[in-house]
């Protein structure tokens, strides 16, 4: 029993971080309208920012916070460019040429993050607590053993998505937003600066991606399979619907528990290695079943 | 001036529906075939036909089974590489099984099995639109990924999970020499891409672009966009499937799964992408653009006189190919093929400018 | 100008039909028939539920309540191809053709439901697969020159003046060779001339081919001089049916146009 909790409680965890990246998918796409496929591509290259600037001015009083605030300035420049160069001469392309030019964007930050900082293994430390805790002692004899950054990386993915979904439904701003998503010439024609959201949700997708890169970085080191996670956020977005935050935690959660309890149960029937497809032939299933997501809206075509 | 259409009258309906209606490119085309299967052979090097001319004529054709479901209907695939290894390894297969097997009948019936696996992950997202077909495809890859390295059985029991094709025969002839293999992989392009042309001005092409316009309007004339879709990913997978055969035997001679893996999906994409979406051409002249890129990046070292590294060079070309996607979706949707037919255009009317 | 009509049973009949969407009522218990060879108005305020009203005769919309009578069949709802099968064409208020196609091809595409050529036909093309594109090529051409369209036969849909393009909409509807045709505002942004152009298409189409028309139109005068009968619809229900000069002076349509509350 005890083993059971502690694997699903480490799926639980990956499933945090598949969150925190389909979160940024979900920003985008809610705001816009874009499946940004460059997300992952984003959560490495922030990552990669953050640890190499560490490296350098790790002779300062604070390397971590000079690093952070200069990297997060690297994430708005990189919105802002985004903006500027490829979406505003995209604005009225049907959205699959967005997303084939997100998937430009993704080669195009792969290609410059490792060509500037290597590609190499960095290993992040931002002071995130390492030693395991034990919780559930009068549940199970001797407790679960949780390793305490993982509980730091839900707290924080908790804080950002009530923060988001705070922001979405009682701002100005994130009601603009949700204008956008919906029609573009629409939100133009009311007087919403297109190109000035644009930057915006972008930015803060792209600190969102960077949040997602401190986690993981801390967790397992920041390598070129960073970026390889942005093809996962995929099925949870379907599981849990494009346009819903809460769907994009849901969504992680159960993939990711999913995937390890699925490996560690199944994997030895059949040689291992099922997580390299479970969340898509999940996916898969949801599509039959219920295409939109648990969270997501029905699309209703007016002709 | 030299493309004058004027004198060019079309006096039946048959005559202007012809594949080449303009007397030049009819001329062009036999110029074209002629160099193809004659010049070629004779002039190029064996290095330039192994390395450089047949990998470009096989992805050539996967491209074009692509570009059928990409371009002309519509529909995001991100599965392609698994596919040619669904082609390879049934191919292989069905060769080293059933010995009496010629490997060209082994290829299109290993076609037929990428179009049965194509279908069976397509048809659950063909009901809805959008990413939704990409993320099917995209699991096909993966899965297939893991099914053809961890499932002992499709590669034979092979320890190594490293396989050897037999060599290709037609009755007595076996294509052995790199001029022969060439000639083959242009057979198979030049023969696949008259039937997608004569698929894609008929009956069956405005109804994949009609489900790619608006499928509604689609519904309402008729069309079933599902059906539509279907027999686009059908004969799309079998292109494919083909095309996978073709590269495990004749190009790679032995593989591993990695072969095919998710960066072959997207490189097939881009030439689609870039060559330009709709169009047979485009998917050569694609296909042409990114085999030729890398060897032209190779190069750059030695043009500078800077040395790069190799991981670099590796960014390099990682980088290049996103920046012309993004290039060419901005600038020209249509990619290399409609820059084509704009010189053509223009040729039709030089000197004069407009 | 309407009298010499042949007007012949009811071929379509609408009984009850209700439509929702989540809270919207869009139509509300509407009944009527149209008769075959005649043409049929189909008028209200902005919003009255025209528009999904032909959807629902086209199936694109299922309604929540009521049955539509086709050809003697009653069934509550139809899928669009089915529709299209059965003889039903139309057209939209904001322009559905296909961008990506010809003038040429998007006409050809109307025909798709008469080609049969087999999919190996339709791979090596010479043979039967021609023979069926050139008979139908003759075909659509006819309706070419009857729409006059001949000089963007082969220019991109998506670079005509909107004109143009509602009337290669309509020559799509026509290559159907439909017995009934729905036209969703044919005229809706033309000039004069243009619109004297249409009606002059529309008035040939239904003396040639016998075809029914339903029509929704804003210009009444246009209204009054095609149709044989006015439907007027407002907030989803029907509040005229008749004659258009019985229409025209009705006191309720009066109201309705005018926005008095009722």
């Amino acid at each position: 029993m005890g083993f059971f909790i502690e694997v699903l409680l480490g799926g639980l965890m990956a499933g945090v971080l598949y969150s925190l990246v389909a979160l940024g998918f979900v920003l985008i796409f809610k705001a816009s309208g874009v499946f940004n496929f460059a997300q992952g591509a984003m959560v490495l290259f922030a990552a990669l920012t953050l640890v190499r600037l560490m490296e350098l001015l790790k002779s300062t009083f604070s390397p971590f916070l000079l690093a952070l605030v200069l990297t997060v300035g690297v994430m708005i420049a990189l919105a802002w460019l985004i903006e500027r160069l490829v979406l505003r001469p995209l604005v009225n392309q049907p959205g699959i040429s967005l997303f084939m030019a997100t998937l430009g964007i993704s080669y195009v930050l792969d290609g410059f993050g490792q060509a500037v900082w290597g590609s190499d293994v960095y290993m992040l430390d931002v002071g995130i607590p390492k030693r395991p805790i034990v919780l559930f002692e009068s549940l199970v004899p001797g407790g679960v053993l949780v390793p305490s950054e993982d509980l730091v990386a839900a707290a924080i993915a908790g804080v950002l998505v009530a923060g988001l979904g705070l922001f979405f439904q009682k701002t100005r701003i994130g009601r603009a937003l949700r204008a956008v998503a919906d029609d573009h010439q629409a939100a133009q024609s009311v007087g919403i600066p297109l190109n000035y959201i644009w930057v915006i949700v972008w930015t803060v997708a792209g600190l969102v991606a960077l949040v997602a890169g401190i986690v993981w970085g801390s967790k397992l080191g920041v390598q070129f399979s960073l970026g390889l996670v942005a093809l996962k956020a995929l099925p949870v977005l379907i599981l849990g619907g494009f346009e819903s935050i809460l769907g994009a935690v849901v969504g992680g959660l159960i993939i990711g528990a999913g995937e390890k309890l699925s490996e560690v149960y199944l994997g030895p029937l059949v040689g291992g290695g099922i997580e390299n497809w479970f969340a898509y032939v999940v996916a898969l299933l949801f599509l039959l079943i219920r295409p939109e997501g648990l969270f997501g809206e029905r699309h209703i075509d007016r002709v | 001036m030299f493309y004058r259409e004027a004198g060019q009258f079309k006096t039946t309906y048959r005559a202007d529906q012809a594949v080449f209606p303009i007397r030049q490119d009819q001329i062009f085309i036999v110029v074209w075939l002629a160099v193809g299967f004659f010049l070629v052979p004779l002039i190029s090097s064996e290095y330039l036909l192994r390395a450089i001319l047949i990998p470009f004529l096989i992805l050539a054709l996967a491209a074009l089974g692509l570009n059928l479901l990409v371009g002309y209907c519509g529909q995001l695939s991100l599965g392609t590489g698994g596919f040619m290894a669904v082609g390879a390894y049934a191919a292989y297969n069905l060769c080293v099984r059933i010995p009496q097997l010629n490997p060209l009948i082994a290829f299109l019936l290993a076609g037929g099995v990428a179009t049965l696996v194509g279908i069976g992950f397509g048809i659950p997202s063909l009901r809805i639109k959008g990413y939704y077909l990409a993320v099917a495809t995209l699991a096909a890859q993966f899965f297939l990924d893991w099914v053809f390295s961890r499932v002992a059985w499709f590669t034979n029991n092979t320890p190594s999970g490293s396989i050897s094709a037999p060599p290709v025969t037609l009755f007595r002839f076996t294509f052995d020499t790199p001029v022969r293999k060439y000639l083959l992989c242009l057979a198979f392009l030049v023969l696949f891409a008259a039937i997608a042309k004569n698929l894609v001005r008929g009956r069956i092409g405005r109804a994949w672009m009609a489900t790619r316009d608006m499928d509604v309007a689609a519904e309402i004339i008729g069309i079933r966009p599902m059906y539509a879709k279907l027999s686009a990913f059908a004969i799309s997978s079998f292109v494919i499937g083909v095309a996978g055969g073709l590269w495990a035997f004749v190009h790679l001679g032995s593989w591993e799964p990695l072969a095919f893996d998710v960066n072959r999906s997207f490189s097939i994409l881009f030439m689609v992408i870039i060559g330009g979406l709709g169009s047979i051409l485009g998917s050569i002249l694609g296909a042409a653009f990114i085999t030729v890129l890398p060897l032209m990046l190779n190069q750059l070292p030695e043009w500078l006189g800077v040395p790069i590294s190799t991981a670099m060079i590796s960014n390099l070309e990682t980088m290049t190919f996103g920046s012309l996607i993004v290039f060419f979706l901005i600038v020209e949707p249509l990619g290399l093929a409609r820059l084509w037919r704009i010189a053509k255009e223009k040729m039709r009317l030089w000197p004069f400018p407009y | 100008m309407t009298s010499q009509r042949r007007i012949g049973d009811v071929l379509l009949q609408l009984d009850g039909i209700s439509l929702s969407f989540g809270g919207v009522r869009a139509l509300d218990n509407v009944s009527f028939d149209v008769r075959s060879h005649e043409i049929r108005a189909v008028i209200g305020p902005n919003g009255a539920g025209k528009s999904s009203l032909l959807n629902v005769i086209n199936g694109v919309y299922h309604p929540t309540q009521g049955t539509v009578t086709y050809k003697g069949t009653t069934r509550p709802q139809m899928r669009p191809h089915e529709a299209a099968r059965q003889g039903i064409a139309r057209t939209f208020q904001n322009i559905a053709l296909f961008k990506g196609m010809t003038v040429l091809d998007n006409i050809m595409t109307g025909r798709t439901l008469k080609m049969q050529a087999g999919f190996l036909f339709q791979c090596v093309y010479f043979g039967k697969a021609r023979g069926e594109e050139l008979e139908h090529r003759e075909k659509v051409e006819h309706i070419i020159d009857f729409l006059q369209i001949e000089h963007i036969r082969k220019t991109p849909v998506g670079r005509l003046a909107y004109g143009l393009q509602k009337r290669v909409e309509l020559a799509r509807a026509l290559a159907a060779e439909p017995e009934l045709l729905l036209l969703d505002e044919p005229m809706a942004g033309m000039n004069v001339e243009e619109k004297e152009d249409m009606c002059r298409f529309i008035l040939d189409v239904n003396d040639e081919y016998g075809t029914t028309i339903v029509l929704i139109e804003h210009d009444m005068s246009v209204v009054m001089d095609l149709s044989d009968r006015v439907v007027v619809l407002d907030y989803g229900r029907k509040i005229g049916d008749g004659k258009p000069d019985e229409v025209r002076a009705d006191q309720a349509v009066i109201d309705a146009y005018l926005g008095v509350q009722h």
